[in-house]
């Protein structure tokens, strides 16, 4: 360690690799969140919809994710769907699918509190002006409910793109796997890593920052 | 016959639970009157406006609004309930001001007023627009319809409200305590716009703690006790003559404001 001599040449010789990496990671990390809010809307809907035989099987999903370890989920899919003929998923592809189900149970969370937490009264003004049920939903309580949940939706952003870098272990090339490869490669073990690691915080303050300025535009529920 | 009465409550019960809150309420607002719920708290009023509007719903007598049962129809003697979308077309006839404003926190003054008008008649957004700024303009606030709930006082939040349920020009326009959660001095400006709206002739039932507002605004007042009608008729009678025994002490404690008949 005390002998090591660092040369920073490597990264800049492998710029464009850890560049495109980067991007591939924030990329994943974005769609997922995106597909994640569609399944967590649906299934926080039926967990508070009251029917049993809708919300039962969400629970259960919920409660799966919640307590298994995500890259377990990663493998299954990717190397266990084309077992049963479901090969039709690239890695990325299939890569994308477990954290957007990851990322689908944990906003479920999310959203239910968030339905929970909005306060009756917005919802009978609505009635009282003759919205029609799902006008109320889509005008008034998703709005609504879109602005409380949104430091905890950028929460999640920020887990789900460091949780990426699990993809390295089927091989999309995001900055992880990318970071491992040049390591293999060139042996600037600590260059490599250092660099990796301060892209990885340098990326995820910047989501945390534009998330701050997201929230104080829409801060208008005090 | 006579056209219907606007609004016609005939034994009108509702109970929670274990407790009857209202015990045959009967009510007739005519176009155009302005009509008062006064009454202790615990007394039913809220109650009874609230199934005006299916925000609850009665479970004996009926109401008739326009002549048409609200929250069923009737097919021979038996009631089914309406569709939702049936439940909101009858709301949207009505219009109601509520204790807690309850603005849409997420919308602006104007885009408070719009969203009924857009989502609800289907108006387009020009014409709605300028309906929404008309009724800003008569409520005192034209100069802060770009403000956001949060940005205004209790008393123009609750003339937003206002605006907001008359811009819909319902047949009829329910405010329930709508000055109660309100600071002193914030009361007035909220009871002005509603004289004037009173004045022009927009049908309105209210329940109010304001008795002095009541006395000079309203054609008709009644007094609920215990979820019963207990005395009803012009504000000259209840005020300056009561009859009933718990009228008399519920006047009583707005002692100083009333002469004793």
């Amino acid at each position: 360690m005390i002998d090591y001599h660092f040369d920073w040449s490597v990264i800049a010789r492998n710029s464009g690799k850890l560049g495109d990496a980067l991007l591939l990671g924030l990329w994943l990390a974005v769609v997922s969140l995106l597909i994640g809010c569609v399944i967590g809307l649906l299934a926080a809907y039926a967990r508070v919809s009251g029917k049993k035989w809708l919300s039962a099987p969400v629970w259960a999903y919920v409660e799966f994710i919640r307590c298994t370890p995500l890259l377990l989920l990663i493998f299954f899919l990717y190397f266990g769907l084309p077992e049963f003929d479901i090969s039709f998923l690239d890695k990325t592809q299939s890569f994308v699918l477990s954290l957007s189900l990851y990322a689908g149970a944990y906003m479920c969370e999310v959203f239910r509190a968030g339905l929970a937490s909005i306060p009756k009264q917005y919802v009978e003004a609505a009635k009282a002006i003759g919205m029609r049920p799902w006008q109320r939903q889509v005008y008034v309580v998703l709005p609504v409910m879109f602005r409380i949940t949104l430091p905890s939706i950028g929460n999640n952003l920020i887990s789900l793109f460091k949780d990426t870098s699990l993809a390295a272990a089927i091989a999309v090339p995001e900055l992880t796997f990318t970071a491992r490869q040049i390591n293999a490669n060139t042996f600037r073990v600590m260059e490599v890593w250092l660099t990796a690691s301060a892209l990885y915080l340098a990326s995820a303050y910047l989501i945390a920052m534009v998330l701050r300025l997201l929230e104080r535009r829409y801060a208008s529920i005090r | 016959m006579n056209e219907p009465a606007l609004l016609q409550a005939r034994e009108v019960r509702k109970t929670f639970g274990q407790i009857e809150v209202l015990k045959g309420i009967d009510l007739t607002v005519q176009q155009g009157q302005v009509v008062s719920l006064i009454g202790a708290s615990g007394s039913g009023k809220t109650t009874f406006l609230r199934c005006i509007n299916l925000l609850e719903e009665h479970d004996g007598g009926e109401i008739l609004l326009d002549g048409d049962p609200v929250g069923y129809t009737l097919s021979g003697t038996r009631r089914k309930r309406l569709s939702e979308t049936k439940i909101s077309a009858q709301r949207a006839r009505l219009g109601m001001v509520f204790q807690q404003f309850n603005l849409f926190p997420h919308l602006s003054a104007i885009d408070n007023v719009m969203l009924g008008l857009t989502k609800v008649q289907g108006k387009g957004h020009s014409e709605a627009k300028d309906i929404a700024q008309h009724w800003l303009g008569r409520v005192g606030l034209a100069e802060r319809a770009g403000h956001y709930p949060y940005q205004l006082s209790g008393g123009q939040q609750q003339r937003v409200a206002i605006a907001r349920a008359v811009a819909m020009q319902p047949r009829l326009l329910l405010f329930d305590e709508v000055t109660s959660a309100l600071d002193p001095e914030l009361v007035a400006e909220v009871l002005g716009v509603m004289q004037g709206l009173a004045e022009s002739g927009i049908t309105m039932l209210l329940v109010s703690h304001e008795m002095m507002f009541v006395r000079d605004v309203s054609n008709h007042v009644v007094f609920l006790d215990q979820g019963k009608v207990a005395e009803a008729g012009p504000p000259s009678e209840i005020f300056g003559n009561p009859q009933n025994d718990r009228l008399k002490s519920f006047l009583g404690r707005f002692h100083g404001l009333f002469g004793r008949g």
